[in-house]
Formats: C-alpha cells, structure tokens, sequence
C-alpha cells in the first residue's frame, strides 16, 4: 500500500492532536493546559495548510492562515494576560481519579470512530480517515469541560472543541464556505473577550474562579 | 433594500447607543431606534405578503412569508419592550441597582440583540443562522450578569456553557448538512445556501440528514429550552433585568425554534418520512409534561413564568413535529400569540416585583388594591397564558389539541395533565398575588403598562378574530413548510 506523503502528514498531525486532546484531559496547571490549546492549534492550522497543499484548494490556506493568527497567537496571548491579571497562573487543579477520566475518554474514541465510519466512507477526500479523530477529539473537549471546576480550564475544553469540529469541517468538506468561517472565527474572538469580562465578574462574586461556589441556582 | 433598512438599523443603534449610551435620553434614543426598525420591518412585511418571497444580496439574504412574519413580530414585540424598560430601567436606577455605565452596555446589547435575532431570520445561509444565534447568546449574556450579583452571574455562566455547548452540537450539524450538499450542489458558498438546499433536498444523502438533523435539534432544541436541555432557561430568566425576560421568551425561542423547522423542512424532503416530526414530537412532548410539573415547585414568579414558556415552546415543537396545515397553522398562531403574552406578562411581573421588592411570590399581594392596573394586567395576561377563551392562546392550543387527538390520540392523557396542571399552579398563585392585603409603596416613576395592554388586546383580538389577511399569510406560510 503506497500512501501519499502528504497524506502520511495529515494523518500524523491527526494522531498529534488526538494525543493532545488526552494531554489536555490530564493536565492539572492552567499554564500548562493554555499552552496545549496553543499547540493543538498550530498542529491543527499546518495540517490544513498542508491539505491545502496536496489539493490546491487554496481557500484553505486562508483558513490555515487565520487558524495561526487566532488560535495560535491572539486567543492564547488573551489567556496568558488574563491568567497573569487575575494571579491564577499557577493554580494546580485537584482533580481526581484522571485515569478513570482517561479510561471513559478511550471509549469516547471508540464510540466517535463508530459513528464517524458511515461519514468517511462517503466522503471523497482525502483526509476522510481523520473524521474519527476530529468527532473524537470534539468529545473529548466535552468530557474535559464536564470533568473541571474552574472557569478557566472549562473555557479552554469549549476553544478545544471548537477547534475539534473545525477539524471536522476541513476532514469531511474541505472546509466550510469562507463567510461561515470568517462569521465562527468572529464568534470565537467576541467570545473570549466576554469571558474575560466574565472571568473578572465571577471573581468579584465570589472571590475565586472556583465554579463550585456557584451552586444556589437549583431546583430543589 | 429594506433588508439592509432592517438590519442596519439595529446594528447601528448598538454602536450609536455605545457611543451615546449615557446620555440622560438614551431609553428614548434606544425606543426611536426599535421604532425605526419596526417601521422598515413592516415595510417589508408589506413588500413581501403583496409580491411574494425574494432573495437579495447574491442570494444571501431570503424572505419568505414564514420567517417574515417572524420578522415582524420581532420588531414589534422589540419595540415594545424599549418602550417598557424605559420607566423600569429609571426605576431601577432609582433604586441604586445600576448605574449609567451599566445601562450603556443594555442599551448597546440591546440593539445588537436585535440585530443577531433579525440577521438570524433573514439570512438564507444556515452557516450565518449558527453565527447569528451563536452572536444572540453572545449580546444576551452580560445582559444576563447586568445587576452583577453572585446568583446573576452564575445564570449568566450556565446560559453562556450550556447554550456554547449545545449550539457547537448545532454546528457539527451544519457541517454534516454541508457535506451532504456539497455532493449536490458542489462546494463553496452555494452549497448552505437554504433555497439551494431546497430546490435539490430530495437528492440529499438521507443517512448524512439524518445524523445533521439529530445535531440540529439538539443543539438549537437547547436555545428553545427544550426539555431535557432546559437548565440554563429558568435561571437566566429569574436574574436577568426584566426587559431582557420578556425577549428572551418573547422572541430569542421563537428564533431558535425558526432554525429547527428550517431544518426540518430539509430533512424532510431527503427522507420522505416522520422521522424529524418524530423527534420534535418526543421532545416537545416531554419539555410540556417535564416544565408542568416543575411549575408547581416554583417560588420565583419569573421563575415560574419561565417554566411556562418551557411548556409552550414544547408545545410549539409539538404542534410543527406533527405536520400538516392544521397543526402547522396553529404552531405559527402560537408562536405569535405566545411571545404577545409572556412578554406582556413579565412587563406587569417587572413592575410587580418592583413595588413589592421582591420576586418572590409570597412577598407580592394585593396587586389590584394598589396599582390596579398591574393587577389586572397580569390578571389578565395570566388567564391569557393559560389558554382561557376569548384568548388567542385558546384558539391555538384548541387547534393543536384537536389535531393531536385525530392524528395521535395517545398523546392526549400527557397533554391534558401537563395543561390542568400548569393551570392550577399558575392559576392558584397569580390570584394570590392579585387580590389580597398589602402594605406595598407607590413606585418612584409611573409604569410603563400600554405595552401590556396593547399585547393582551392584539391576543384577544387574534382569539376572536383572525383577519382574513393575517389567515391567507400564515396559510402561505404554513405551505412553506408543510
């Protein structure tokens, strides 16, 4: 069987960020948890550069562009300046039984690979064997987002997933048309700011960024 | 060209309101803004019932007798609603809740909030309608958080998790939706264009459809606040500034529940089966039976009211799973005269909750002795809300039950429970509320209470009388999406 080089590329960055979506599941230092977000993003824009390359869709470039310049720099850059303001930069998070987390995150892998078969199989690209990974990848940023407490580490699971399903997108289609993902990338970058608005918020509230002091909203 | 009138206006009013927002006139800056766009909505409105639907803006933009009732609606309930938080924001002010800079941020998301939800209706591309209803959650969240208490910003960080959540569902939808069509209709922008889709909807891959309405629903069914997706409703409700309950209910729902019948009306088409109906049927069903029973435990009034648009919206969802004219009609009378209701209803709960000094419904009482005219509008809207005749509410509940009761007779039992009991536990504590003894103040400014009744009147209108016109145009639209 004779794999494309550019292929071999994007299946292994596929591999890396499916290894990252697990580094991030474990990891307890906020720092360290911005700093994968970073990476799984810059893995994310070569991989769709390097599709761009092997199809000459060159769309994508533009899409890989904007992925290094949001997700790699400016998102990241935010996180950095508010973790540094609100002095939660090396805040370790208790979290407990990770491999019990691993464990469900492994089945989650499964499950997505089932469901993602029937797609791929219709699909006629050449990135179709990622599907799996990108669906996998978006649940995994759910179990994370379920599994944390704090606001930070649950706002970097919701950036992951996003960059899961743009995986998803540039898998299965090739992309999404450039005025969908101009009006997402826009989406995204309000969205961090209001978080870091919020983040601010919640802190005056309740004197942490602890989510659980928040439990007075329940039915009883 | 009206298109652009009707989302430039707003879009404008949020960057104008930014810039002006503390001014001493700026509640009447954000009503003459609101009015503006109704005006061009209505315009529009005109334009499209006289001459049919059209699409604008190489194709980006699509109005159709559907989504432009929707449309005015909107506007209308919009501008009402500027109209009432204009008394109850000084109120507020007055009573050292907020303060100016905090009442420039409302005004400008306020705008901007209008804006998503217009964009959201008139966009013809499905991936912009995810943008807009994403942008709506975005504009709506720190309005949520606005008083800055620790019970407003936990609603206000649920709201924003749970519906980020859900609406990433929703795109993983679009996307699978975009993957099916671009085998059709090749890739690049036509391919999500929604008149596109419909044109060729019976070429697209029914298994790919399938799996895309699935994500669809779940993640707009979590902004309708269906049931089992509902948690972030009742909370955002309760904590947010009442103006911001009143659109929320009013309208927000009402535009999240647009975007699943417009992708039901796909799915449809690819599958020739129920099988979209069938998921919006058990869904809506269960948010009814699920927000009656939660009702009864309520002891916040928005709280409870909130619950209540829980059980309508599922309604809603019900009556378009169904199908058919009848139950389709009516799904659209209900959309209107709901969002007429609730929204008069926490207009008259705001000012309620106001004088009493509570939202609390054991501290509320004798409304009618003090104020009568918030008693009785929310006397009245309540009556409304439970679906009493002459109401609007009844006629539509009274088509949706009937058709329910020939098509799926056994549905009947969950349905008339749910309702009997969401009756007798509003029913029980509005009238507490109304009638009764109390020692409640005059408020510092005069309420804003023609909204309310101006609401009520077109409900009551509609339950007598649906003009000939109004019937040919939900008729249209009803042929629109089957």
């Amino acid at each position: 069987m004779n794999i494309p080089f550019t292929a071999q590329l994007i299946n292994m960055c596929a591999a890396l960020l499916l290894l990252i979506a697990f580094a991030m599941l474990s990891q307890r230092r906020i720092l360290s948890l911005i700093n994968l977000f970073a990476l799984q993003g810059l893995v994310l824009s070569i991989s769709t550069a390097v599709v761009a390359y092997s199809t000459s869709q060159s769309h994508l470039y533009f899409s890989a562009g904007l992925t290094l310049l949001l997700k790699v720099l400016l998102l990241p850059w935010i996180l950095h300046r508010l973790i540094r303001k609100l002095n939660v930069k090396w805040d370790v998070e208790t979290m407990f039984n990770i491999p019990t987390i691993m464990l469900v995150g492994l089945a989650l892998v499964v499950f997505a690979f089932n469901l993602a078969a029937p797609i791929s199989q219709m699909a006629g690209t050449i990135t179709k064997s990622t599907l799996g990974i990108a669906m996998a990848s978006v649940l995994l940023s759910f179990l994370m987002m379920i599994t944390r407490s704090k606001a930070v580490p649950q706002v970097v699971g919701f950036l992951a997933m996003e960059n899961g399903l743009f995986f998803a997108a540039t898998s299965a289609t090739y992309g999404m048309p450039m005025v969908v993902e101009l009006g997402i990338a826009l989406d995204v970058l309000v969205g961090m700011f209001i978080l870091g608005i919020f983040f601010f918020q919640i802190r005056v509230a309740f004197d942490s960024l602890d989510l659980k002091h928040m439990e007075k909203l329940k039915e009883d | 060209m009206e298109i652009f009138w009707v989302l430039g206006i707003p879009l404008l009013g949020g960057f104008v309101l930014a810039a002006f927002g503390t001014r001493r006139d700026a509640s009447e800056l954000n009503a003459v803004m609101s009015f503006c766009t109704l005006v061009a909505s209505i315009v529009l409105t005109v334009r499209v019932v006289s001459s049919g639907s059209f699409t604008a803006w190489d194709e980006e933009f699509f109005v159709d007798a559907f989504n432009v009732f929707l449309v005015a609606l909107t506007a209308f309930v919009g501008f009402t609603t500027s109209l009432f938080s204009r008394p109850y924001m000084r109120i507020e002010q007055h009573h050292g809740k907020l303060s100016v800079n905090m009442l420039r941020l409302y005004y400008s998301m306020y705008q901007l909030f209008s804006f998503t939800m217009l964009l959201a209706l008139l966009t013809n591309n499905m991936g912009i309608l995810w943008v807009a209803m994403e942008a709506a959650t975005l504009t709506t969240v720190l309005l949520v958080s606005l008083y800055r208490t620790p019970a407003s910003i936990e609603a206000a960080w649920k709201y924003f998790i749970l519906c980020g959540v859900g609406l990433a569902q929703a795109l993983f939808g679009t996307i699978l939706l975009y993957f099916a069509a671009e085998k059709i209709l090749g890739a690049g922008g036509t391919a999500l264009l929604w008149t596109h889709l419909n044109a060729v909807k019976t070429q697209l891959e029914p298994t790919v459809l399938s799996l895309a309405f699935v994500f669809m629903l779940v993640g707009y069914g979590t902004k309708v606040g269906l049931a089992p997706l509902h948690n972030w409703l009742p909370d955002a409700h309760a904590e947010g500034p009442t103006p911001v309950s009143a659109v929320l209910s009013g309208l927000l729902l009402n535009v999240a529940l647009y975007a699943v019948v417009r992708s039901k009306v796909l799915v449809d088409g690819a599958l020739g089966s129920h099988f979209a109906g069938n998921f919006m049927m058990g869904f809506g069903l269960l948010s009814v039976v699920m927000a009656a029973f939660f009702l009864s435990r309520q002891k916040d009034v928005k709280r409870m009211f909130a619950y209540s648009s829980i059980e309508h919206m599922g309604l809603m969802t019900f009556a378009f799973g169904m199908g058919g004219p009848v139950a389709t009609f009516a799904g659209m009378l209900h959309m209107t005269v709901h969002s007429l209701t609730k929204s008069a209803i926490f207009f008259a709960v705001g000012h309620a909750a106001q004088k009493s000094g509570t939202q609390m419904m054991e501290g509320i009482r004798g409304l009618i002795k003090t104020s009568p005219t918030i008693g009785w509008g929310l006397a009245l809207g309540t009556l409304a809300i439970l679906g009493m005749p002459p109401f609007g509410v009844f006629t539509s509940e009274f088509m949706i039950l009937t058709t329910a009761m020939h098509a799926y007779p056994w549905t009947m039992p969950f349905l008339l429970t749910a309702l009997g009991v969401a009756f007798a536990a509003i029913f029980g504590r509005v009238q507490m509320m109304v009638f009764g003894e109390t020692s409640g103040e005059r408020l510092p400014h005069p309420p804003a209470l023609i909204p309310v009744f101006v609401h009520l009147a077109l409900v009551l209108l509609l339950g007598l009388y649906i003009p000939p016109y109004l019937a040919a145009w939900y008729r249209q639209a009803t042929a629109l999406i089957g």
